[in-house]
């Protein structure tokens, strides 16, 4: 007698969703911090350093995340002849891919303020680290923000990539739960709500956020 | 073995790191690349079948993407309803579980398809959201004179769509659209959770049965990034044909 999909089944999902939300922020701080080194680096004067984290960027964004996991899973361990464990190789993996894309955002939020700003600070004899700090970051947030609200809705779908390495988040619990059911046609679009209910609101929100920077600054122009 | 595999095998040994190599405490692994090479026709094939997936995808994407984009633009509010619908729907849930849902949505509408077919419907079903969602963007940036001037020559509402709308908008968007289809390239790599037989799938049958991930894993990545570079050198010559010479002529 096979089990059906019933309200236990249901709150397996909703605990598998915090791992899934868990992984994401995980990824997200972890990626955030190397993001923000590689955005800043791109955008300095040396040759060397742009070179380098560009072709980061390039590497992490012109391959599927599912081979940099099992790069980093099954490939780190063969190399070190030991188990990896899922959680730090998905963790790794996942902060690495979202420190390119975030680079890549920042680097665009740094570049699309006016040389002006850089050229009038550097007239009040402020230093590059002051210039960064006071006037260039501060505006350079601001634009950043919608985008890197968007690249949170990328990064919890991406997550569910994990799955195929049997990491057990969302998408790996629905695959388990299918397993015993046998009703993926309930089970599927029943993950599929779970992971709009949390992705939804987040596009709104860039979207809103993107809107109302937008407005900011026609206002500025017309001035 | 023969000279020239020899002599490639020689020159990579002598590269230091890819003989043996020391990690740190002491733990050894030696890569083994030519097994990799013995095998280049199984990974040759999944390539080739990537990229026709993706290819394939590309083009009736576009299609449902233009159709959707029209719906969205001029259709009844009922049918915009929907598309919007559609786009919001894609745009918030993982590929992986569309791929799932699709797999086994379609033998339950009675409709029997291979593991293949089900990973191309699913790549098209999503390539077309985006698509959509990118071309709403580049018709809204087409000015509402041409529009109206189009319009006013009494062009019916579908030949001004075609001939005055959707030219320039496809010129604003092709490098968002080129991005999102590498994109979808490089996600295809997920469609091996349903058993359809590209690259990652034949990387990951390959590795198992040589004991050798980390050489396949390797290889298949620097496979993709070649892709990734390839496909935008080609739709770049596809811009530039289209939208930079063709316009002068």
């Amino acid at each position: 007698m096979n089990r059906s999909f019933a309200l236990p089944e249901f709150i397996y999902l909703l605990a598998a969703l915090r791992w899934t939300l868990l992984l994401s922020l995980v990824a997200f701080l972890g990626g955030g911090v190397v993001g923000f080194v590689v955005a800043i680096l791109r955008t300095t004067d040396s040759r060397i350093l742009r070179l380098l984290t560009t072709g980061y960027i390039q590497l992490f964004q012109g391959t599927p995340v599912l081979m940099q996991l099992f790069l980093f899973y099954y490939g780190l361990a063969v190399l070190y002849d030991m188990q990896v464990d899922a959680w730090p190789a998905v963790a790794l993996a996942f902060t690495l891919y979202a420190g390119a894309f975030l680079g890549e955002i920042w680097r665009g939020s740094i570049q699309a303020i006016p040389p002006t700003q850089w050229e009038a600070s550097a007239c009040l004899s402020l230093g590059y680290i002051d210039q960064l700090r006071f006037v260039i970051l501060p505006q350079a947030m601001r634009i950043s923000i919608p985008p890197t609200v968007g690249f949170l809705v990328q990064l919890v779908k991406s997550t569910s990539i994990a799955a195929i390495i049997g990491f057990v988040e969302l998408t790996r619990a629905g695959q388990l739960i299918v397993n015993v059911t046998f009703q993926p046609m309930v089970v599927y679009p029943i993950v599929a709500a779970l992971y709009f209910a949390v992705c939804w609101p987040l596009s709104q929100l860039s979207r809103s956020l993107e809107r109302r920077i937008d407005a900011d600054l026609g206002v500025k122009r017309h001035l | 073995m023969p000279p020239a595999r020899r002599a490639a095998q020689g020159l990579i040994d002598a590269v230091p790191g890819t003989a043996k190599r020391t990690f740190g405490s002491g733990v050894h692994y030696v890569f083994h690349f030519n097994v990799v090479w013995d095998h280049w026709r199984d990974l040759a094939g999944g390539a080739w079948l990537t990229i026709r997936l993706s290819s394939l995808a590309l083009v009736i994407g576009m299609a449902l993407a233009t159709v959707c984009a029209y719906a969205k633009a001029a259709g009844p509010g009922a049918l915009r309803l929907i598309v919007a619908a559609y786009v919001e729907v894609i745009r918030n849930t993982p590929f992986l579980v569309q791929i799932f849902i699709i797999y086994f949505s379609l033998p339950a509408l009675g409709i029997a398809v291979g593991a293949n077919e089900a990973a191309l419907a699913a790549m098209v079903v999503n390539f077309g959201a985006y698509g959509t969602e990118i071309l709403r963007a580049g018709i809204e940036s087409v000015p509402h004179g041409q529009i109206d001037a189009a319009r006013a020559l009494g062009l019916t509402r579908l030949q001004t769509f075609r001939h005055v709308v959707l030219f320039p908008a496809l010129k604003t968007v092709f490098p968002a659209l080129a991005s999102q289809f590498i994109l979808l390239m490089l996600a295809s790599s997920v469609v091996s959770a349903i058993s359809a037989v590209e690259l990652t799938a034949v990387t990951n049958s390959l590795q198992s049965t040589t004991f050798r991930p980390f050489e396949f894993y390797f290889f298949a990545t620097a496979l993709y990034l070649a892709m990734a570079l390839g496909f935008r050198a080609v739709l770049g010559g596809i811009y530039w044909r289209v939208f930079v010479r063709g316009r002068r002529s």
